[in-house]
């Protein structure tokens, strides 16, 4: 038999074999409870797949014959090395290890991130108090209308929206505002300082604004319960931002995109969790800030409570991890 | 200037070169997953408000339309739209209609189906590419980038391969109704034929001859220049299937 026929004869003798791919393939796409017998005959049409690919690219370089194969093959890949997927497991080894290592190494982050919205803070309150006309340039004029005629915006919220509606919309919107504290992060971290300066700028501004009109009291009701949780986790967000910045100035890997990638990976699980109690801040602020009728030490009780369980969320307690004695003397 | 690729490396030691998608394709498979999203979401928002209100308006004509009307109507045209990128990769596996249609697919930098997370990230990073208008960040990183990705996947190790479905027709063309016919002489008939109205009547002239020439060792050249165009596709198609 010739080099020529004998080509023939391989390419013939696989031909069948090569036309029952698509199908195979997307069969094992689709399913991921595989049996061993299915699992292993994956990994023999892997190998055979490999074999032909090789022989194909010898013998006919360049055809489309051989860029299907190598197609069916990069496809086959792809399902033989995907992760498997365990969600329940997966999902608290990311609430109980990965996102706790992730807050511990973000502490001095977080610790400086407050500081900064403190100071902003402290500076717009200081801002308001000394040129109030500056008050236009935070608040709507709306706002500054209202307090001026002895009423809070936040006063009969819910004549204007049902609680439902209002907490969709205010926990949709904090959660945008977390995730865009965190992304611009990619700045350089200067996004994300922004981010951090300006909101903790407008609280100072708005409360020294209240204040000036005696409704400080009133608005720091309206805040207490969500407010702990909710600036929390913006701060937390505004740190996790920075670490992207960190990773582009002082670079952990061998290239920036790289500790970027590692960085951003590794932080925004944190996202997840931010999310999350973003949307109990949420329904706070939807059903009790705004009832007058929710006394004070309720709201104080509210709040800090869901504070110790945010605590408890970032340190992965509330998901069973349990407290590590660090070893005598080390 | 060759195409960037990624190098899916295998423990067979074949190894398969991704070629990675350029800001053409990114553009083309966004701009048809932009209409198809506004299109479900305006439908969606379209038929509920003649539902719920009996005509389309925005405002409610000043009545507050209620709380029914915000959770059936406007919360699901918002999902529909700010969602459909993260929920559609996620179920299609890095894929979505407007990059199926588009011939391209995410994966990971080592070639690998991406996980929920990645995906995640890099449609949070989508906050960061759509500034300050219309992707322009992203448009600009896809442009600087050696591998044509936008900050998302530089955040998510995500990349934008090609992946024409063009190639899973190939295995039947090897086989031809003639069974004596060369697979690889199949293949290549196939082609020429695809492609005869695109080539010019000279070079598809050539091609045929050539083929002929090399399938049926009867025919002299001279013979063979002597068939017009329009026969030679007959003839090549008739080498496909004779029974035809």
């Amino acid at each position: 038999m010739t080099t020529e026929a004998g080509m023939q004869a391989w390419l013939t003798s696989r031909v069948e074999t090569w036309r029952q791919l698509t199908p195979q393939l997307d069969a094992l796409e689709r399913s991921r409870d595989h049996s061993a017998a299915e699992a292993l005959q994956a990994i023999e049409l892997y190998r055979s797949l490999g074999r032909d690919l090789s022989i194909a690219r010898r013998i006919l370089p360049g055809s489309r014959v051989t860029k299907a194969l190598e197609r069916s093959y990069a496809k086959l890949h792809s399902i033989i090395y995907r992760k498997p997927h365990d969600w329940r497991a997966r999902t608290l080894t990311l609430f109980r290890e990965e996102i706790p290592e992730v807050v511990s190494e973000l502490r001095p982050a977080i610790i400086w991130v407050t500081l900064l919205f403190a100071l902003s803070a402290g500076a717009g309150w200081w801002l308001v108090s000394s040129y109030p006309e500056l008050i236009s340039l935070l608040a709507s004029e709306q706002m500054i209308n209202g307090v001026e005629r002895g009423r809070l915006w936040t006063e009969g919220l819910l004549n204007v929206a049902p609680s439902s509606m209002l907490s969709l919309g205010i926990l949709s919107n904090n959660i945008a505002v977390t995730l865009t504290a965190f992304c611009v992060g990619v700045f350089f971290g200067l996004g994300t300082f922004y981010i951090i300066a300006t909101n903790g700028l407008m609280l100072g501004a708005i409360f020294a604004f209240t204040h000036q009109h005696g409704m400080a009291g009133e608005l720091l009701k309206f805040v207490t319960a969500h407010g702990v949780v909710e600036l929390s986790v913006i701060c937390i967000a505004g740190a996790a931002g920075t670490m992207l910045g960190e990773a582009l100035i002082r670079p952990t890997h061998p290239t920036r995109r790289e500790s970027f990638q590692h960085a951003a990976t590794k932080v925004s699980r944190l996202l997840l969790l931010c999310a999350l109690l973003l949307i109990g801040c949420g329904f706070i602020e939807g059903y009790l800030s705004p009832d007058p009728d929710f006394p004070m030490t309720s709201r104080v009780i509210v709040g800090f409570g869901y504070g110790i369980v945010m605590v408890g969320a970032l340190t992965g307690h509330l998901f069973g991890r349990r407290f590590v004695k660090p070893a005598a003397g080390s | 200037m060759a195409a960037p690729q990624v190098t899916l490396q295998s423990i067979t030691g074949v190894d398969v070169e991704l070629r990675i998608a350029g800001v053409g394709s990114r553009s083309y498979a966004f701009v048809i997953d932009w209409h198809i999203r506004v299109i479900l979401a305006f439908s969606w928002w379209s038929v509920g408000t003649m539902l719920t209100l009996g005509r389309l308006t925005l405002t409610g004509s000043g009545q507050s339309p209620g709380q029914n009307y915000f959770f059936w109507v406007w919360l699901p045209t918002i999902v529909i739209y700010l969602l459909y990128h993260p929920i559609l990769e996620i179920l299609m596996r890095g894929s979505t209609p407007g990059k199926r249609m588009a011939g391209v697919r995410i994966v990971t930098r080592t070639g690998d189906i991406p996980g929920v997370g990645a995906l995640l990230i890099r449609n949070v990073f989508r906050i960061v590419d759509s500034l300050p208008f219309a992707y322009l960040v992203g448009l600009a990183s896809a442009i600087v980038t050696a591998q044509h990705v936008r900050i998302g996947d530089i955040a998510a190790g995500t990349l934008l391969i090609l992946d024409s479905k063009e190639h899973d027709s190939s295995f039947a063309r090897l086989t031809p109704a003639n069974r004596s016919l060369d697979p690889r002489a199949a293949d290549l008939i196939h082609e020429l034929l695809e492609r005869w109205m695109a080539l010019d009547e000279r070079t598809r002239g050539d091609l045929a001859r050539s083929l002929l020439g090399r399938i049926d060792r009867s025919l002299s050249p001279e013979q063979l220049a002597e068939i017009p165009t329009r026969e030679l596709r007959v003839r090549l198609q008739a080498l496909l299937n004779p029974t035809a």
